[in-house]
């Protein structure tokens, strides 16, 4: 059997997930006085898709913006085809900047170049709103400043399931992963924030057969978003991918950060904005028309490349920094490795699998989701979405303010040690790691990820057969995953809970995509193809009826 | 790991080991015993299973080779009625 | 770890690369012609290449049974199944001596005629039409073949990769370079020959399979990897057709399971035939339906009115259980096996078909109607053939006919000098390379990258001649990192590593002639910059070959 770790971590709050809104939440809850602790499947010095860095944070500074809705409409003309709750946006737009102080007080370079610098991901004439700064050390710092705070940091545990007891939630369930032996862990919390992130590894990468080539976190696995959703609480938007775009074959670069010009296979621009890159402006190509790679691809007129040879020495210079301050140093290196000169050679760029980026759970102004003492935030929040980490850092910190609020009235639970789903857990966690012959995890993993492709997917239109088909074929391999998958020890088991978790996110984006009976950004219905004004800011929730199957309702935004 | 080898059952002859098409599985002389090598090279053609004097291999297929199937029509006709 | 050489030097007059149907039968003529004969086996024969566990249908044309109108046979294959990319002499000579191997197969106690006294064609057919397809129980095909053999003296060398063909200043064919595999120490073995013939299959793991994290989810031997051809084409021989890709259909996501037994029809999400052949299910018959249209799966996923299913729940209970036989016949006891593990009733559920990725079968070698290639001393039979194909037909009747001639060209000529070619220096020095790297990339990630090239660029939804020079470009990249970071820690990772050199080098030879064919054509050789067929070239062939380091592209008129 398993052990269960008898002794149980009691806190306030506690943090699922040690990224940008973990921290931020962790650090903005252990200011109100209170227990916090942070449970981590890695190291929160370097986990989750910030882990290396960041080179731009969206960020209202009225004196630099002027008018705060003229901020908000450019927000808004950069998301087209998204449905968000605009109280949210508002709430973020006015909290940025002092988060954005309180990180240079905490020593990350917020002011590289001595002033507010707005750079890139910018139309010609209009307002900038990304903050360029240096992210290198970030998770760094704020792991140092939680610490300084008293939260305690409880890194190689993965949260698996989130305790509800009356409506209410009580507690979570971990694995330490620390040792080849897996462990469970009990936490007793008055309330729980959800930070895990985005939803990596639910379609397969453009490397069909490398599944850890993502933008995002590959680590970052629906975890949260399982968890949320089997506590009670509702996704939203799960229907409308996001698709990142950046060098072809090699997805941890993204593109963010290259100033250069997108253009044919004939060295025409592409861009209708500008015909000379500058560190300003960048190519917003990519953003406005996201199916470029793929359209000039079909007409025979691609490959598409980005072209950086045009610009100055200065902003080579500076964008090679800036791609330090991003963290992807990698493509720094495989650069250098493959003597790729950017003065003199273009890079290949493409659209990459569908994320659920702004996809997942529905959360109040408050970071509060529908289940009492539930909170969430960052990447894996649904009916809200502003660049990454920025959203991240502002509702994290938001959630932690919210959470630690609603504990002071709040009473422990008496025994969480025999709550029914531990032992429920305990029981399949069992199964999977005494199974002698079996499916691994990736076997799991991959299939979900055909399935997601093919039935559910941006690459085929989107119709009533298709995703009925995609969605009967995931619940027939859970059924087969839950009677074969087989775990060697706790790294398997984590890796097995995450693909069961994606196959669960699978199975619902399938039904609120049959239910979205029109055609709206990448969700492509064949058997729809007009876009319903009906539907117009209307969002689409799911969430767990009584009898246990998923129950779709429709609402209007805030 | 495709090929499932019941070590009961196996004498160590290494005839599997042998007409595997893909070099999936090794045979130790020393110890008369097979193991699983390149699971991921598996074909799923069964010749090892086929030609076992013991009966001792199974395959077991992997989650990603599912065999995708439908009530038949006759059942699915009156969803379209 | 490095290479050893074995001292002694394998010598026949014939050599035979590959010991799957193609290999093993000429073995057993050449034998039968009086030839010394050698068969290199990267496996072991008794069940190897994509005949390895067996097959049920075999095209052939019975006098007795089709009647003497032979065109009307002829016509048939070239309407169906086979398509048209054949030179007709040569499909005429297969089909025609089709029948004496057949009777030979029986001979060798091969079950040919399983259902009775007298040969039974279904299968693979329209409504109306002649039926070709011989149904025959082959799950014995290999062992059987593999005896006679071994029965006349032939010499199976098992374990045993053919690498590289060695050549004499005039061009001709006199050995070749193997690496036997068998312990983990690779070895090479260098064979010296009068006559070689390269039966080596299809180029599977070309493209990705329809689970990419898996490349050997193939309908074809995964281990027949092109190297015939690439080999074959490094020599300099002429390759045909290689730019007009083929596709094999079956359940969606394992390809092991391919179409041919299955009788049933072709049926959308509502249970609707959508095909216009058959409405009921005949053993007969089966549906032919994605042979003629073979972008339906596709097709109806891109529009969004699939998925489509094979639907077998109306056929009679003696069909059904005469198509779980075929299966056990056509060595598809995988799906068997599988339906039984998941307790899936064919009577009760339809099972999901797609179309699978693109392969090399019937595109490659150019031969003469003596099995020749373009080269004196080399011979070809089956898969690897690009003037005609016809399954394990083709590679039985060719390695029939290729033998037949070889054994015969062997008595004219002499042993030539193979002992210091300078070939095998340099191939060693290439086999050390990879052994002797410590750190460097694993064959998986060459041979998944190659894959996503050839599907992005040089793939089958668009074309273009930008898109094909990419792809040409990034292949080249490829195989120059490949050079410099490859690394195989055992035989069997030196084996899979010249696999995908070998594909990498056929890759190459596929871009250049698909970029090299300015038109639109068939189902899969879609041009956006030239979006017509151009009627000049109609009736011809491309082929592409080497001669002093330049590449050589013609189209030829085909042989009708």
């Amino acid at each position: 059997m398993i052990e269960i770790d008898k002794t149980i971590l009691d806190c306030d709050v506690l943090v699922v997930g040690g990224g940008i809104a973990g921290l931020m939440a962790a650090i903005a809850a252990a200011d109100q006085g209170i227990k916090v602790i942070v449970a981590e499947k890695c190291d929160t010095r370097r986990s989750g898709s910030g882990c290396t860095g960041n080179d731009h944070f969206m960020c209202y500074i009225p004196e630099v913006h002027g008018s705060v809705d003229d901020f908000y409409q450019t927000i808004k003309m950069s998301q087209a085809g998204r449905i968000f709750d605009k109280t949210l946006v508002m709430k973020f737009i006015n909290r940025s900047f002092e988060v954005v102080q309180d990180w240079e007080k905490w020593g990350i370079e917020m002011r590289p170049t001595g002033k507010w610098e707005f750079l890139g991901h910018a139309f010609p004439g209009r307002m900038r709103i990304h903050l360029k700064y240096n992210g290198e050390n970030q998770k760094a710092v704020l792991t140092q400043e939680a610490l300084k705070r008293g939260v305690k940091i409880e890194n190689k545990t993965a949260i698996t399931d989130y305790l509800v007891e009356g409506g209410k939630i009580v507690g979570a369930i971990g694995l330490d992963i620390s040792k080849m032996q897996p462990k469970m862990k009990l936490f007793r919390a008055k309330s729980v924030i959800s930070t895990t992130g985005n939803t990596s590894r639910l379609y397969p990468s453009i490397t069909g057969a490398w599944m850890f080539n993502t933008a995002d976190c590959p680590s970052s696995a629906a975890n949260g978003r399982a968890a949320a959703y089997r506590a009670g609480a509702a996704l939203t938007n799960l229907e409308l991918p996001t698709l990142f775009a950046g060098p072809k074959y090699f997805v941890r670069s993204g593109k963010a950060t290259w100033i250069g010009l997108l253009k044919d296979s004939k060295g025409t621009a592409l861009s209708p904005f500008i015909n000379k890159p500058n560190k300003e402006l960048g190519d917003v190509t990519a953003d406005i028309w996201p199916g470029v790679f793929t359209d000039k691809y079909k007409d025979g007129t691609g490959p598409v490349y980005m072209d950086c040879s045009e610009i100055d020495k200065a902003d080579m210079d500076y964008m090679m920094w800036a791609f330090k301050c991003e963290g992807v140093t990698s493509l720094v290196d495989a650069m250098q490795k493959q003597n790729i000169d950017l003065h003199k050679h273009m890079v290949e760029f493409a659209k990459y699998e569908p994320t659920m980026f702004g996809a997942g759970i529905e959360i109040d102004e408050n970071g509060s989701t529908s289940v009492s003492g539930l909170y969430a935030a960052g990447d894996e929040v649904g009916n809200f979405r502003t660049g990454g980490i920025p959203g991240a850092a502002v509702y994290g910190r938001i959630a932690g303010e919210s959470a630690a609020a609603y504990t002071k009235n709040i009473e422990f639970s008496s025994n969480i040690a025999q709550h029914p789903l531990v032992q429920k857990r305990q029981e399949f966690f069992n199964e999977l790691l005494e199974r002698k012959t079996g499916a691994t995890w990736k076997e799991l993993n991959t299939a979900v990820q055909q399935i997601m492709s093919d039935y559910a997917s941006v690459t085929f239109v989107r119709s009533e057969t298709l995703l009925s088909a995609g969605y009967k074929y995931l619940c027939d391999l859970e059924q087969y995953a839950y009677q074969t998958v087989k775990c060697e020890n706790s790294h398997e088991l984590m890796r097995a809970l995450e693909s069961f978790d994606l196959l669960l996110f699978g199975k619902l984006l399938c039904l609120a995509a049959r239910e979205r009976k029109e055609t709206r950004g990448m969700h492509r219905r064949s058997d729809y193809t007009f876009t319903n004004p009906l539907l117009d800011g209307m969002l689409l929730t799911v969430k767990q009826g009584k009898d246990g199957e998923a129950e779709l309702n429709w609402r209007a935004t805030y | 790991m495709p090929p499932v080898i019941d070590e009961e059952k196996c004498v160590g002859c290494g005839t599997c080991a042998q007409i595997c098409p893909l070099d999936v599985l090794k045979y130790h002389k020393e110890t008369r015993t097979v193991t699983v090598r390149y699971p991921d090279e598996c074909w799923h053609c069964r010749a090892c299973a086929i030609d076992c004097p013991k009966g001792a291999i199974q395959l077991r297929y992997p989650l990603s080779h599912m065999l995708l199937h439908m009530d038949a029509p006759t059942i699915r006709r009156e969803e379209l009625e | 770890m490095s290479v050893k050489r074995r001292s002694e030097i394998i010598k026949s007059d014939v050599l035979i690369v590959g010991g799957g149907i193609g290999g093993m039968q000429a073995a057993i003529t050449a034998a039968d012609e009086g030839a010394t004969v050698v068969v290199a086996e990267k496996a072991d024969t008794r069940r190897s290449g994509s005949g390895a566990t067996g097959n049920d249908h075999f095209m052939c044309y019975i006098p007795s049974y089709h009647g003497e109108d032979f065109d009307a046979i002829i016509a048939e294959v070239t309407d169906t199944l086979v398509g048209p990319l054949q030179d007709l002499d040569l499909l005429r000579l297969m089909m025609g001596r089709s029948f004496e191997v057949v009777q030979k197969w029986e001979s060798y106690g091969i079950n040919m005629r399983p259902y009775g006294e007298d040969y039974a064609f279904y299968g693979h057919a329209m409504p109306g039409r002649r039926r070709y397809h011989l149904k025959y129980d082959g799950q014995l095909q290999k062992p059987l073949l593999t005896k006679e053999a071994k029965k006349r003296g032939v010499q199976i060398v098992n374990k045993t990769v053919i690498n590289q063909l060695l050549t004499d200043e005039s061009g001709r064919v006199i050995g070749a370079i193997g690496i036997c595999t068998a312990e983990d120490e690779p070895e090479v073995v260098i064979f010296q020959a009068k006559a070689v013939i390269i039966s080596t299959g299809n180029a599977s793991r070309m493209y990705p399979s329809t689970n990419p994290a898996y490349l050997f989810n193939q309908a074809d031997c995964p281990a027949t990897t092109g190297s015939g051809h690439a080999m074959a084409y490094r020599a300099g021989a002429r390759l045909v057709n290689i730019d007009m890709p083929y596709l094999h259909a079956g359940p969606k996501y394992f390809a092991r399971c391919g179409k041919a037994t299955w009788i049933g029809v072709l049926v959308d999400y509502y249970g609707r035939p959508v095909g216009p052949f058959v409405n009921k299910p005949t053993k007969e018959l089966g549906d032919a339906t994605s042979d003629i249209w073979q972008g339906v799966f596709q097709e109806k996923m891109e529009n969004g009115s699939g998925p489509v299913f094979m639907n077998c729940a109306e056929n009679t209970p003696e069909d059904t259980e005469f198509m779980m036989k075929s299966f056990y016949s056509e060595g598809d006891t995988s799906i068997v096996d599988y339906l039984q593990q998941y307790h899936i009733d064919l009577n009760q559920s339809m099972i999901e078909f797609g179309t699978y990725d693109y392969a090399l079968c019937g595109r490659g070698l150019d031969i003469q109607l003596s099995g020749q290639t373009s080269l004196e001393g080399l011979y070809a039979a089956g898969d690897v053939l690009g003037n005609v194909r016809g399954d394990i037909t083709s590679a039985a009747v060719f390695g029939m006919i290729s033998a037949e001639n070889a054994a015969a060209y062997a008595k004219t000529v002499d042993f030539a000098e193979v002992e210091t070619h300078p070939l095998i220096q340099e191939s060693m020095d290439l086999y050390n390379s990879l052994l002797d790297r410590k750190i460097g990339a694993h064959w998986k990630e060459a041979n998944s990258m190659l894959q996503q090239i050839m599907k992005d660029y040089v793939g089958m939804k668009v074309r273009s001649k930008t898109l094909l020079k990419s792809g040409l470009k990034y292949l080249g990249d490829l195989k120059r990192y490949c050079k410099e970071q490859l690394k195989a820690e055992n035989a069997h990772e030196l084996m899979r590593c010249l696999e995908v050199l070998d594909l990498l080098d056929v890759a190459e030879a596929i871009a250049i002639t698909s970029e090299n064919r300015k038109e639109s054509r068939g189902a899969y050789h879609h041009r956006s910059d030239y979006t017509y067929t151009n009627p000049l070239l109609d009736n011809k062939f491309q082929t592409i070959e080497q001669k002093n380091g330049e590449i050589i592209l013609n189209f030829r008129d085909k042989v009708r």
